[in-house]
């Protein structure tokens, strides 16, 4: 299947980047942008898991199968995991994932990971208005 | 059909201002599985629960969804609602479209695109959800305090006087830990002992506490409401059900080892208590400096001992008891300045002393009786210097944190030799004067009325000249160089955690910051827990504090464990890990991922045939242990192991609904 051709991007529309945010770091931080009614562009989704040491790699590529345009997983800062080590995983998991992404033909531009503490709804949201520019510029493949 | 209700939420014009509520609760009714789609002013208001609730009936739906705020403002509410109705308080999703919508995008054509999206979403994953319920687990009522110093004293006597079981653990043979050290204590001057020594006999005779000295924790396994700890208890070599604590042993003992508790500045024998009133009043032995247990010889207490006590092939011993409840107080050390600080003689100086080792000199159960002498030749020292923040607020030395109660006991040690030796003169080099506490400042005044002198700066250099220590320091107020020649000087040294406190609480899962001070879970709201359900904290072990400080915080701490303890169950989230047994192949990679011990293998038989009998490896999940992150999910090669609420087909089909 050509995934790149399936994006949103590619038909002309906005792009969809779905977010993959931990509970108890990121997902309120997002909570925290909304209180402070800070604006951010309408693109992204979140999905929210309790850890992003959750997010099974098998998650995004089905999103990028599917018609992502980009990909986010976000979660507590290093050595501030809720369940102490999960974000460690996550870590990992990732550097690998962008391997993976490139072998499926899938530019890794499109997939980012970001750590951001529930206090850090600026970074949220210049996080969300970063990816979705760079998805934008990468358009059509 | 599985007959999904969705509700949209006005939240008055939060929500409907930007996003037209209308359109969303109308492409609901069009999404597979919805039944009954409405919306309203406030869902989570009484009418607006109500107005669910009587949908759930009239329609007979089996699932909710709720368009409003975050999850994480009216999960738990709109959960309560649900166990009113028919329907497993699980199978409801909440679309967040207040934080994540409304309130960040002002476009109302995209943003109720996105809402829709987000309602699409929640539908897919509820049409998935299963129903759960919370579990509950018996709690053990009985607590553990760790640390016999003032915190764990009114830990213990708090939690027992609640009318709970209380072990109390100590490592010293004695309890009491550094405020029996002390000789009076500051604002109001009253005598340590006097106030500590009474709770100690308390303790020891309260039917709800059993005391442990001589003891460390060796284990740790389980969790909240079960802790099954082992106790090492350290060998005594005196019977301690029979001895009397006549002191014949004592007085007899040949051996003669520098005393600790009185900071070397006496000696005590081998076989000895930490001090007069010590708690238990019963002598141990000193195994590494007992000549019978190191050379065989010797051997006068057994003769001396009319009850026959003495046991010298005592062992060291493990045993397990279970707890429900834990509380760390294992207090402060002084750090070894004589490491750090060559420029102060580095312990070469006799006259050169620390805090602690001065409130020995000054109490009059101590070495000295109570006379302020120099520990070289015993003369009264005329001229006195103290010095403030030696360790503390020293980034390059390594403790940049202030030790707190120097500043008062500063003022405290100042007042003392001014009242104890006529003609005296102090001076106390400081960089600030802290005093934040009830009396603190008034104090601290009147030390300086009183004649102590209060020099701003550091000292950089102590040296000897002519047989008195010469205190070399800049005066910061004056811009110039100072020196004082000094008979005695006191060295007011930081607080450090207790040697082993980071290594004790991380056998019960609990941490320690960056500096060694236990970690409390939220430095304002949650100052006495931990991140480890039912392990609290009490006292100095959390950071340097007083001793009106340390006992407030240890009634803190008494009053979480004692909520803990009056359940006689706990309910636990049920969004825990689940194996499939049929599917794990007993690989155990998600044994090795999970932070918290919670899953474990263990032997599944198979088949039991009368010819063969098939055992294979399982994953087991320890619902106790498990805090529901899903990080062995991801490990998991063949996907026995799923997260329940948040399994894996639920988060495939909300990604699948953003493009249908
Ligand atoms: C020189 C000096 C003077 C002071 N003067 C005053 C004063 O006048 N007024 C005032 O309010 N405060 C004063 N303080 C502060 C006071 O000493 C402390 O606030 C108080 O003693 C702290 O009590 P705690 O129980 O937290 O710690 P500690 O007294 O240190 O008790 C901890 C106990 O735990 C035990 N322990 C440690 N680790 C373990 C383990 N792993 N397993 C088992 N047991 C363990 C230790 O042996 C000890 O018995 C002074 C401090 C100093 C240094």
């Amino acid at each position: 299947m050509d995934v790149a051709n399936r994006t949103n991007t590619a038909a002309g529309g906005e792009p969809k980047i779905l977010a993959f945010c931990c509970n108890w770091c990121t997902y309120t931080g997002a909570d925290l942008a909304g209180l402070n009614r800070m604006k951010y562009p309408a693109n992204v989704r979140v999905v929210r898991v309790p850890c992003s040491g959750r997010v099974n790699p098998q998650f995004i590529l089905r999103a990028f199968a599917r018609g992502a345009d980009g990909v986010v997983v976000c979660g507590c800062h290093p050595g501030d995991c809720h369940y102490a080590t999960g974000n460690f995983f996550t870590r990992r998991r990732f550097m690998l994932m962008r391997g993976l992404l490139e072998f499926n033909g899938i530019d890794p531009r499109r997939f980012h990971a970001r750590w951001i503490s529930g206090s850090e709804a600026a970074k949220f949201r210049d996080f969300v208005s970063e990816v979705c520019a760079i998805v934008k510029g990468l358009g059509h493949e | 059909m599985s007959r999904i209700g969705v509700f949209v939420c006005h939240c008055g014009t939060n929500l409907a201002s930007v996003v037209d509520v209308e359109k969303v609760a109308a492409a609901a009714r069009e999404l597979p599985g919805v039944s009954y789609a409405a919306e309203y002013k406030y869902m989570c208001s009484e009418p607006g629960q109500q107005m669910i609730l009587d949908a759930i009936a009239e329609h007979g739906l089996k699932r909710i969804v709720i368009a409003s705020c975050s999850p994480r403002m009216h999960e738990t509410t709109f959960r309560k609602m649900l166990k009113k109705s028919g329907v497993n308080e699980y199978l409801l999703e909440i679309a967040n479209i207040r934080e994540q919508v409304s309130w960040v995008h002002t476009d109302s054509g995209v943003a109720t695109e996105k809402a829709v999206d987000l309602v699409r979403m929640a539908v897919a994953k509820v049409a998935k959800d299963e129903p759960l319920k919370a579990s509950s687990i018996p709690i053990t009522k009985r607590a553990l305090v760790v640390g016999g110093g003032i915190a764990g004293i009114q830990a213990a006597l708090d939690i027992a006087d609640a009318g709970h079981e209380v072990w109390l653990l100590e490592r010293e043979p004695s309890i009491g830990g550094r405020m029996v050290m002390l000789d009076k204590t500051f604002p109001t001057l009253d005598c340590s002992a006097c106030i500590s020594t009474p709770k100690m006999v308390d303790m020891s005779a309260h039917p709800n506490i059993k005391l442990l000295t001589s003891c460390e924790v060796a284990a740790v396994r389980g969790y909240i409401g079960n802790f099954t700890v082992t106790i090492r208890q350290k060998a005594k070599y005196v019977n301690q059900d029979i001895c009397t604590g006549c002191g014949n042993c004592e007085e007899k003992c040949p051996v003669k080892v520098k005393s600790d508790f009185n900071k070397g500045l006496s000696d005590r024998p081998a076989i000895y208590r930490l001090f007069p009133q010590a708690v238990p009043a019963k002598p141990v032995i000193d195994r590494a400096h007992c000549l019978k247990l190191t050379k065989d010889r010797c051997g006068l207490c057994e003769k001396v001992c009319p009850l026959g006590c003495i046991d010298y092939a005592d062992e060291d011993r493990e045993y397990d008891e279970t707890f429900g409840a834990v509380v760390l107080a294992t207090g402060y050390g002084l750090c070894d300045w004589t490491a750090m600080y060559d420029e102060y003689g580095a312990g070469r100086f006799a006259d050169v002393i620390d805090g602690l080792a001065f409130e020995r000199l000054v109490n009059a159960s101590g070495p000295t009786e109570g006379h302020i002498v120099r520990p070289s030749d015993g003369a009264e020292p005329k001229t006195v210097v103290l010095v403030k923040c030696v360790g503390s607020r020293d980034p390059k030395k390594g403790k940049p944190w202030c030790s707190r109660a120097c500043c008062m006991y500063a003022a405290k040690h100042a007042h003392q030799i001014l009242e104890k030796i006529p003609g005296a003169r102090v001076f106390v080099f400081y960089i600030d004067v802290r005093t934040p506490g009830k009396n603190y400042e008034e104090f601290y005044d009147q030390t300086r009325k009183d004649g102590a002198v209060y020099v701003r700066g550091r000292v950089s250099r102590i040296y000897k000249e002519g047989g008195r220590l010469i205190c070399q320091g800049e005066d910061s107020l004056l811009g110039k160089q100072v020196r004082v020649a000094a008979d005695l000087v006191v060295l007011e040294t930081a607080m450090e955690p207790a040697a082993g406190a980071r290594e004790t609480a991380a056998l019960f899962g609990a941490s320690a910051d960056a500096n060694g001070w236990l970690q409390e879970a939220h430095p304002k709201l949650r100052p006495v827990e931990t991140q480890a359900g039912g392990v609290f904290l009490a006292g100095t072990c959390q950071g340097p504090k007083d001793i009106p400080d340390t006992v407030a915080q240890a009634s803190g701490a008494a009053a979480k464990a004692i909520g803990l303890l009056n359940k006689d169950e706990m309910e636990t989230s049920p969004m825990i890990v689940a194996v499939d047994e049929a599917k794990c192949s007993g690989c155990g990679a998600c044994v090795d991922i999970c932070p918290f011990g919670a899953l474990s293998l263990e032997i599944l038989t198979a088949r039991e045939g009368r010819w063969e009998r098939a055992e294979r490896f399982v994953c087991k999940v320890n619902a106790g242990l498990c805090q529901g992150c899903g990080a062995c999910t991801v490990a998991c090669r063949t996907g026995a192991i799923d997260l329940r609420g948040f399994r894996n087909v639920q988060i495939l089909e909300e990604i699948d609904a953003l493009w249908t």
